[in-house]
């Protein structure tokens, strides 16, 4: 409980919004990471009780995968803390780049390549996913060509590789593994920590204030509507989206997953975490939720096609990076570009 | 045994690249002597699987490894030693100098060893037929016990005839050790050996 002291103390230390504080955790913030442990540890007893009852109504399977996902959670949280409080954003930058190569070996890892990919591959791990996230960290300065490196000079580049390569057989398929891998596990997730620049607030008053709250609102939301969209789906669901892609995601979890996304995210607008009013930030939170879930079931789609579980099934069992950040990649480029659009003065 | 940095370095660089997760299925890592014997399909299966034993066992076992290749230069000699590694003649084979008198003399009393039986890299989608080394080895030292190793999509991570490696992730997982049983012959031994290390693909 080391973690909780420290984030305690911090919070209490850190003075209100200044211009340029020296940490990106300033109070806003600060509060909405302690809405987040308080959550939770709530969430954290809710599953030792749980556990401890000796014969439940509750399926103890499910009590696990739920310990496990608030265990995830916890750690989650703890690096993002951890990465706030150096008083810098590239830490945050150089955790999304370890995150989205590691979900791209695990993409790559299960869709067959051939023999003729492989300098292909080479080139996409080790120059353009760094290069992405260099690009990231440069700041608005570089936005335009952060926004088209992959899909413009990327894409393009794999397809001639390839071809270069000499190797024709199922051509289109490899190019088209190779580019969805590059684009959802490095493109899109490269708009989370792309949120910590944006700069040129149309509200004077969130100028004032860190990003930093900004991308952990980003997270919570994404993360929260995956959860609550479950809960709903168990509780009342009846219509299933996609029996054969996914047999717990229904219409009805969905919708009331969704509301209640909704009002969780009006809520949290009142921290001045994000530049955001109640409903403006309801709107943000259904749309994070629309993403989340059809990230979720693109995802999906693709571990049933090579017939996996997890992504994680190829290491020890236990789900994979990506079996996390499925929605997040999914939301975060709509997310950082409407945010963009109607709240700074360099979208309009 | 001498101060030996870049062996640690280069078991967690390999660790690492090629993402690897070690399972031991009916196994458990022991200091005991002992034969590994895997698929070969990359130049790196023998940095991964002896990275892949805990550090007490690691520290007795060695990789065997071809002389005529890693005898070339002073960086591959230099790698070979820090990895542990035996060189086995396969050019100057002579009557009482075979690749497995040489093996068994330098494992000696305490060693345990890690060989590749299929001889050279397979394509990576059928294991080769293995070589009879193995079946002398146990044939010799019927106390050694061993161990079935193997190594999940390495081809694709270091291929045959590439340099640059793609960080795909691999699995390297250890089987039930096999002993050869009283007069089971060549053949059938080598067969049921192959067969160990082809079960373990399904795990």
């Amino acid at each position: 409980m080391d973690f909780l002291q420290i984030s305690f103390s911090v919070l209490a230390q850190t003075p209100l919004p200044v211009k340029q504080s020296a940490f990106l955790l300033d109070g806003a913030t600060g509060i909405l990471l302690g809405v987040v442990i308080s959550c939770l540890l709530i969430a954290t007893g809710a599953g030792q009780i749980l556990r401890r009852q000796p014969d439940s109504s509750v399926n103890p399977a499910i009590v696990q995968a739920f310990i496990r996902r608030v265990r995830a959670w916890w750690l989650m949280t703890a690096i993002l803390a951890v990465t706030f409080m150096i008083p810098s954003p590239l830490a945050t930058v150089f955790l999304f780049f370890l995150i989205s190569f590691w979900a791209l070996r695990e993409f790559i890892t299960l869709t067959p390549t051939r023999l003729g990919d492989h300098r292909t591959l080479f080139w996409v791990f080790f120059a353009l996913t760094p290069a992405q996230y260099v690009l990231v960290a440069m700041g608005q300065s570089q936005y335009e060509l952060f926004s088209i490196l992959i899909p413009v000079y990327g894409f393009l580049f794999v397809a001639a590789r390839i071809a270069v390569a000499g190797d024709y057989k199922r051509f289109l398929e490899r190019i088209a593994k190779i580019q969805a891998g590059l684009y959802i596990c490095v493109y899109s997730l490269s708009y989370a920590p792309a949120l910590l620049y944006l700069k040129g607030w149309t509200d004077p008053q969130y100028e004032q204030t860190s990003t930093a709250g900004l991308l952990f609102y980003f997270l919570l939301i994404a993360q929260l509507s995956d959860l609550l969209q479950y809960v709903c789906s168990r509780l009342l669901g009846r219509n299933v989206i996609a029996p054969n892609i996914n047999a717990s995601r229904t219409w009805e979890g969905f919708l009331a997953g969704t509301g209640v996304t909704a009002v969780v995210g009006a809520m949290l607008s009142l921290t001045g975490a994000t530049p955001f009013n109640p409903w403006q930030s309801a709107v943000m939170s259904i749309i994070i939720a629309i993403m989340g879930a059809a990230g979720s079931l693109a995802m999906s789609a693709i571990k049933r096609d090579r017939g996996v579980q997890d992504y994680g099934t190829l290491v020890e069992g236990h789900a994979g990076v990506l079996d996390r950040i499925d929605a997040l990649c999914f939301a975060a480029p709509v997310f950082f570009h409407l945010t963009r659009y109607y709240f700074t003065t360099a979208g309009g | 045994m001498k101060f030996n940095l870049t062996g640690p370095f280069l078991a967690g660089l390999a660790k690492v690249v090629a993402g690897s997760s070690v399972r031991w299925v009916d196994c458990h890592p022991d200091t005991c002597q002992r034969i590994y014997f895997a698929n070969h399909t990359s130049h790196i299966d023998a940095v991964i699987i002896w990275a892949s034993l805990p550090k007490p066992v690691r520290d007795l076992t060695k990789p065997v490894a071809a002389k005529d290749y890693w005898n070339k230069g002073w960086f591959r000699r230099y790698l070979a030693r820090s990895l542990n590694a035996m060189l086995i003649d396969r050019e100057n084979i002579k009557v009482h100098r075979s690749p497995v008198d040489s093996m068994l003399k330098e494992i000696g009393d305490k060693y345990s060893a890690i060989i590749f039986p299929e001889g050279s890299r397979n394509d990576g989608t059928t294991l080769r037929d293995f070589k009879s080394g193995l079946f002398y080895l146990a044939k010799k030292r019927p106390d050694l016990e061993l161990v079935p190793v193997y190594v999940d999509n390495m081809t694709r991570i270091l291929p045959k005839g590439e340099y640059l490696p793609v960080p795909l992730l691999s699995r390297v997982i250890f089987g039930p050790p096999i002993w050869l049983e009283n007069g089971e012959p060549k053949t059938e031994f080598l067969a049921r050996a192959r067969e160990s290390v082809i079960r373990l693909r399904e795990m």
